[in-house]
Order: structure tokens, then C-alpha cells, then sequence
């Protein structure tokens, strides 16, 4: 099998390292060869992130090269469009629309640019919007907005969903597992 | 079991599972989690030292009473402990002793970008480079057995894309703990200069002999391939060339000093073109070419600064494939900032507005000199604020100009290295002002214990040592406290502090939000009132923005990120910002 590149972004505390995490322990869960990398250190909130998750049956390198990801999935829109150029012509694009400021728009430096979905539209993708925020609250937590996301890629994954299901059962906790069970559900439907 | 776990998970694993006794390190990107998993393990005693030499210190302890032990640091650390290093491989050991350095090649959070193999070079130890997590589990018992059967400690080097990257990992058989005899033995722990001359040759003749190990160890593997390229590598540079050049032949060196100089001239003597794919510094390239062989791509076409990448590698080559994606240009920058209701924005609301000489150190206040603050002016390392205040106002006073600088630190890096700049400015009678952000955590590395928090790595109660009262023992007799959330109150603090001579202590003991969980109601702005003057947006919170419609851009607040700490309220001349009642939104 060819190597399967994701790349997820978002903004620090959204969650993305968990979602990242629940994509790698399906991969090993299902038998194949997995690395997943992010490059985190600050432990501020704000900041732009990004993982990668490769699955194959070898995986070398933990870095998913720009111009070859199969998958991208955004947990925000301007994040979306930063990393739009590491998707391979005609990849796929899911992503959240609830948008956050970065810090130089929240401080009057930069505006946060409006055709922003128009843009992705235009670009050399499959891409698919997603109202995670107000699915993840409906499931009942807002934080659950990394869980959403999950559930709106697992059609698209070379995973089963059943096994991704398991997996993020059993790293949620208490009153976590039915509010992500929800926020999966919520995702794959919307 | 199959785990798949990051490069530092699995070397705290691999710890635990080699009969490791004792770790001590202090936190540092990207080595940071190697401890915290040493201490979730459960049954293996670690802990945070206040500096990266005291922890070495204190595992040359540990390893001369018969335990195996295990120091962790960033790069910039090991400079710190290397006093401790380069006397440490005269003595050598007793049980195996590690010292794990994380390099941070591309700087996503470090000051400059060192490679540690020169350490291993400069203290002529030997060092293991893992390239994947299987690896680094794999290395830490190789690496104890290797230091106790040449006495030596032994550096293991990670990289980010290793500390950080997880991979598949199969655990072996895990050890059980064999800690030795306590020995008293002067002529290999007392470093008199007597005792050291006979330990330097020891250490030549070591030297030596791990060279001889260094071919035959399974450690440095050749993979034939086809013989028309072969690349000499290391650590996750082996993956990238892995997937850049499927079908050349490779020679992975996992014991990167001293380097195997056989087998590296078979290696060369066997291929056509030999290329050195190496991160940073030419350390395989300087020692190859000083062989006398010939290296037809090295440096010559790889950078010596940032990180490698298939990419870079293939370019390197000449086999660059057409266009390599771009990214979309002209989109706002999302650079990290303090959290919503940090306590820091309120002081750098503040030194913004009084337009000081800031002297910063090293922590998450150091994102200050970014705008819209740019209120700080000099970050060098931990403890630097203190002590190049101290230089500053010095010769300030020489050149007669009548301004007093303002050193900035947190609570970590205070015990860190700033107590001795603080000792030195009380006793040549300097005249700075000094505010220590004491949050009671280190912050920027995701809030580890330090002596300020009361409690151990391991969750342990313990001494909570106060900054205050130590302060006053330096021989600081000015020490006030500070709440930078008040911003009235901070001003005049702050202009006090400047306008008393001699050296002036202020000390902030808001906790990190981050860290112990704070949750406050948010704020929400009454849209009539709002005149949208801009003069909260200066506080640079994310909770902030204009709105994006209307006559008159006004300011709204994100309820989702507002953490309610008021200061962007304290802000506004129009009564326009007020706390919800009862609510709490804040979900980052």
C-alpha cells in the first residue's frame, strides 16, 4: 500500500495532538506502520499548529513533505488555507468554518482576510466545511470540536471506523466517552 | 505489547526497562517529557533539578552510589552542565550514566541551534543518535552497557523530530534493578591535578577503544544497495534519505562519536558517489574528509542551518521533482501569545506604556518583545535579564545617562540562574529593577514543578521555597509585591521601583492560569458604548477583535477564549467592557 499522508492544523488548544493521537493508535490498532509528529514546545494558547500522521506498511520519515498530503483537516479556516499547499493536486480538504483570531488580528496589526472559504474553494481540492463548534456543544462540550473533526475524515481514512470508534473510547474518560461518541457520530454526519 | 510512542517516551521507557535507578534533568524543548514519563512509569525515582548542572551533578551522585541513572536537558542545558561533563569523563562511572540531549535543529523553540555532537567530540564521550522510537527505547540499554563496560558516561542526542515523532515500538525484557556497592576510591573521583594527568590518558586510551568498538558494534549498520550512491547518516536524517533515495546504498551510524573508520572506508571504497546527509554542523564531514576521503556531496549542496527534508536531500542531488508546492501568501501571521487572562499582558501593558530598557530572559514572558508589546529588548539565556541589567545600568552610569533598566524573569528561571545575578547586583552595589513573574510553574514547557510550586515532579508534597524572603537574604533590602492584573497598581510600582536608587526587587505571585486551571467569567463589550479608539486592543489578547462590519469597526470579544481577567476592561475610557455575570465560556 502507498502511504497515506494527513496533515492536521489548527490553532494550540484546539485539540489537534489529541485528534492526531486517536488517527495513529487506529493505524497501529489496524496492523499498519505509523509515525505522527508535531512540532510543539510552547505551551501557549494561540499559536498555529500542525501534525502529521502517516500510515503504510513502512513508514520512514515522521515529516509529510508540502504537495503530498491525501488529507488535510483543519480545526479553522485561515489554518486551513496556511496549510492548503501541503495537499496533493486534488486531495482532500475538511475543515472546521468557526474561525479565531490570530493574535495580530485580534491586536489590530492584520485583518483577518474574508474570502477566506472562497479561496479554498478555488483551490486544486476536494474540500468540505464543517460546523464543528456547534456540533461539538450539541453533543455537549464544545471542547469535543477535535472529536468532530475525527468523525467528519473516518469515511475518507484507510481505517475502519469501527476500530477508530474503539480507540476513542478508550482514551476518553468519564462523562468524555459519550459526549465524543456524540461528537463522532455529529462529524460523520455533517 | 506494540505502543506507539514518541522518541522520549520511549527512552523513559527504555530507562525503566534497564534497570534505571535515578533521573534528574530540567525541562527543556524538546527533551521536556522524557522526565514527566519517567515519573508516570510509577516505580522509578526522578526528579526536577533547579538547573541542568545540578542534575548532572546530582546523577554522577546517583551513578558513583551504584545506581544507574539518567540526566535529560535541551541543548543550551548541556552548556550549562558542562563544568559537571568535562571533569565527569575523567572520572567516569560507577553504575552506566546517561546524559539525554535534545538538539532543536530549525529552532521551533530554542534560542540558537547547537549541535550537542560537538559535546560528545569536546568530552571525548560517546554518543548514540536513534532514528526512530524503537531506536531510542533500543539505545538506553546499549547506552548503560557501553558506559559500564568503559567507564564512561554516554551522551544520547535526539532531535526534535525524534523527541517529539511517535513510532511503533516493541518493548524488550525489562531489568530489574541492580544497584552496586558504594565505593570510596580518591584517584577516580578526586580530580587533583595529581589524579586527573593519569585520568586524561585513561581517557585517550578510551577513546581508542571505543573507536575499536565503533566497528564492530551492530550499532553502525551498512544497508548495500545499489552501489552507484552511497550516504553516510544518522538520526532522522537516515528516514529522510530512506525516502529520498530508496535505492541507495546507506551507512547508519547509530554510535556517532568516536566514528568507525574502517568501516567507513569500506563503505566509501564501495560505492561510487558518497554523499553525508547530516543536520546541522559537518561533524561526519570534517572527520571523513580529515580520512582523506573524498565526499562528493556534503555541506557543499546541504544547509548547516534548519532541519533536512527528503526535499532539500533530492534537490542536494539534482533530482528536485518540478515544482515544490508554495504556500498561499499575504495570510495574518498566527505567532503564539500569552493566554487569555495571562498575568504577564498586564505587566507588558505596562512596560510597553513606560517605553524602559527591558532586559528578558527566557520563558513564556520573552513573547513580550513581540508586537503590539515589543517591551523587551535583550533575551539571551536563563538568567541573563539579571545580570546584563546589572552591566547596563553600570556603564549607564559611567556614560552619566540617567536610566534604569528593568529585568524581567519568571519563578523557574529565577531558581534557575538568576539568584547569583541577583547576589551579584546586592554586592557591587547595583541599580536595576527586577520583576520576577514568580506563576509558581515553568510555563513555557508546559508547567513543570520547580521549587516554587510545593510539590514534586513525582507528586510529592514538599517545601515550597518563597522568593521573597531568599530575595532579602541576597542582600536586596527593596522587595515589593506586585499584581500585574491591577494596572494602576503596576504602574506605580513599577515607576517606585525606577525611581529608588540601587537594586529594586518587584515580585508578581499571580499563578499560571494554564497551569492550575483558573477560569473566570468573560467579558463582553456594550456595543453603544464602544467607540472602537483601539485602546484594549493594545493588552494583544486573542479574545480581541473589530468587528468585521458597520460604520465604525468596534471591538468584540470572543467569549469562546475570554478568560475574564478585566485587564483589556481597565483599558477603556467608555465603560464599554464588563464581565457576564455567572458565565464562563472560556474553552482554551
Amino acid at each position: 500500500m502507498q502511504i497515506y499522508n494527513i496533515v492536521i492544523a489548527g490553532v494550540g488548544g484546539q485539540g489537534v495532538l489529541m485528534a492526531s493521537k486517536v488517527l495513529a493508535e487506529s493505524a497501529l490498532a489496524s496492523g499498519m506502520d505509523v509515525k505522527q509528529n508535531e512540532v510543539h514546545g510552547m505551551a501557549q494558547r494561540g499559536g498555529s499548529v500542525i501534525s502529521f500522521v502517516r500510515i503504510g506498511e513502512q513508514v520512514n520519515s515522521p515529516v509529510v513533505m508540502p504537495g503530498t498530503a491525501d488529507l488535510l483537516i483543519s480545526f479553522e479556516p485561515l489554518e486551513a488555507l496556511r496549510y492548503i499547499h501541503y495537499l496533493k493536486p486534488g486531495g482532500r480538504l475538511v475543515y472546521n468554518k468557526v474561525s479565531i483570531n490570530p493574535s495580530t488580528v485580534a491586536a489590530g496589526l492584520a485583518v483577518y482576510p474574508q474570502d477566506v472559504e472562497e479561496q479554498i474553494a478555488a483551490a486544486d481540492a476536494k474540500s468540505h466545511g464543517v460546523e464543528a463548534l456547534s456540533i461539538a456543544r450539541e453533543a455537549g462540550n464544545g471542547k469535543a470540536v477535535n472529536m468532530v473533526m475525527v468523525g467528519s475524515v473516518m469515511k475518507h481514512l484507510p481505517l475502519k471506523e469501527e476500530i477508530i470508534t474503539e480507540v476513542v473510547k478508550q482514551i476518553s474518560k468519564g462523562k468524555g466517552v459519550e459526549v465524543n461518541m456524540k461528537a463522532l457520530a455529529g462529524g460523520a454526519a455533517a | 505489547m506494540k505502543k506507539i510512542i514518541s522518541g522520549n517516551e520511549a527512552i523513559a521507557l527504555g530507562f525503566g526497562d534497564s534497570g534505571g535507578v535515578f533521573a534528574s534533568g530540567y525541562p527543556g524543548t524538546p527533551s521536556t517529557e522524557t522526565l514527566e514519563e519517567v515519573a508516570r512509569l510509577g516505580d522509578v525515582y526522578c526528579e526536577w533539578a533547579p538547573n541542568e548542572k545540578v542534575a548532572l551533578e546530582s546523577v554522577i551522585g546517583g551513578s558513583i552510589a551504584g545506581g544507574r541513572s539518567l540526566s535529560t536537558m535541551k541543548h543550551v542545558g548541556v552548556n550549562v552542565a558542562a563544568d559537571a561533563l568535562l571533569t565527569l569523563t575523567y572520572t567516569g562511572v560507577n553504575a552506566g550514566l546517561i546524559l539525554m540531549v535534545s538538539d532543536d535543529p530549525g529552532m521551533h523553540s530554542s534560542q540558537n541551534e547547537q549541535d550537542s555532537r560537538n559535546y560528545a567530540k569536546f568530552a571525548k564521550v560517546p554518543m548514540l543518535d536513534p532514528s526512530d522510537s524503537q531506536e531510542a527505547y533500543d539505545m538506553v540499554r546499549a547506552g548503560f552497557e557501553i558506559s559500564e563496560e568503559f567507564d564512561t558516561p554516554l551522551m544520547l542526542r535526539t532531535t526534535t523530530r525524534i523527541s517529539h515523532a511517535k513510532g511503533v515500538v516493541v518493548p524488550g525484557e525489562k531489568i530489574t534493578p541492580k544497584i552496586g556497592e558504594w565505593v570510596k576510591d580518591v584517584p577516580k573521583y578526586v580530580m587533583l591535578p595529581n589524579f586527573g594527568k593519569l585520568k586524561h590518558i585513561e581517557v585517550e586510551a578510551r577513546l581508542l577503544k571505543l573507536q575499536e568498538f565503533a566497528e564492530t558494534t551492530p550499532l553502525n549498520r551498512i544497508e548495500m544497495a545499489d552501489t552507484e550512491l552511497g550516504i553516510i547518516t544518522s538520526g532522522v536524517a537516515y528516514q529522510h534519505v530512506r525516502e529520498a533515495c530508496p535505492n541507495a546504498s546507506i551507512l547508519k551510524l547509530g554510535l556517532v562519536h568516536p566514528l568507525p573508520e574502517q568501516k567507513i572506508r569500506e563503505f566509501a571504497g564501495s560505492v561510487k558517489r558518497l554523499m553525508i546527509v547530516e543536520e546541522m554542523d559537518a561533524i561526519f564531514e570534517e572527520q571523513i574528509r580529515a580520512m582523506g576521503i573524498d565526499v562528493e556531496i556534503g555541506k557543499n549542496k546541504l544547509p548547516l542551518c534548519g532541519e533536512i527534508n527528503a526535499d532539500i536531500i533530492r534537490a542536494a542531488l539534482g533530482e528536485s521533482e518540478g515544482v515544490v508546492a508554495t504556500p498561499v501568501e499575504g495570510l495574518p501571521q498566527r505567532p503564539p501569545v500569552f493566554c487569555p487572562s495571562c498575568a504577564h499582558r498586564g505587566l507588558f501593558t505596562i512596560l510597553s506604556k513606560l517605553k524602559v530598557f527591558v532586559s528578558g530572559d527566557i520563558g513564556c514572558y520573552t513573547l513580550g518583545a513581540l508586537p503590539p508589546m515589543g517591551a523587551m529588548h535583550s533575551v539571551i539565556d536563563m538568567g541573563a535579564s539579571i545580570s546584563a541589567a546589572h552591566g547596563m545600568a553600570k556603564v549607564n552610569a559611567i556614560a552619566g545617562r540617567d536610566e534604569k533598566p528593568v529585568a524581567v524573569i519568571g519563578d523557574s528561571t529565577f531558581f534557575h540562574s538568576g539568584i547569583t545575578g541577583l547576589l551579584s547586583m546586592a554586592y557591587n552595589a547595583g541599580n536595576a529593577l527586577v520583576i520576577i513573574m514568580d506563576n509558581r510553574t515553568t510555563g513555557m514547557t508546559g508547567g513543570q514543578e520547580n521549587p516554587g510550586s510545593g510539590v514534586t515532579l513525582q507528586g510529592v508534597p514538599t517545601r515550597q521555597v518563597e522568593i521573597a524572603p531568599l530575595v532579602k537574604a541576597l542582600g536586596i533590602d527593596n522587595v515589593a509585591e506586585l499584581n500585574a492584573y491591577d494596572l494602576k497598581e503596576t504602574e506605580a510600582a513599577i515607576k517606585k521601583g525606577l525611581e529608588t536608587p540601587g537594586p529594586y526587587v518587584l515580585i508578581d505571585k499571580n499563578p499560571c492560569i494554564l497551569r492550575y486551571k483558573i477560569r473566570k467569567p468573560a467579558i463582553k463589550v456594550d456595543q453603544e458604548n464602544c467607540t472602537g479608539c483601539r485602546a484594549c486592543l493594545k493588552v494583544a489578547c486573542m479574545a480581541l477583535g473589530l468587528t468585521a462590519s458597520g460604520d465604525k469597526q468596534k471591538v468584540r470579544v470572543d467569549p469562546n477564549v475570554c478568560n475574564g481577567c478585566g485587564v483589556c476592561a481597565q483599558m477603556c475610557k467608555f465603560d464599554a467592557m464588563h464581565a457576564i455575570e455567572g458565565e464562563n465560556n472560556a474553552n482554551l
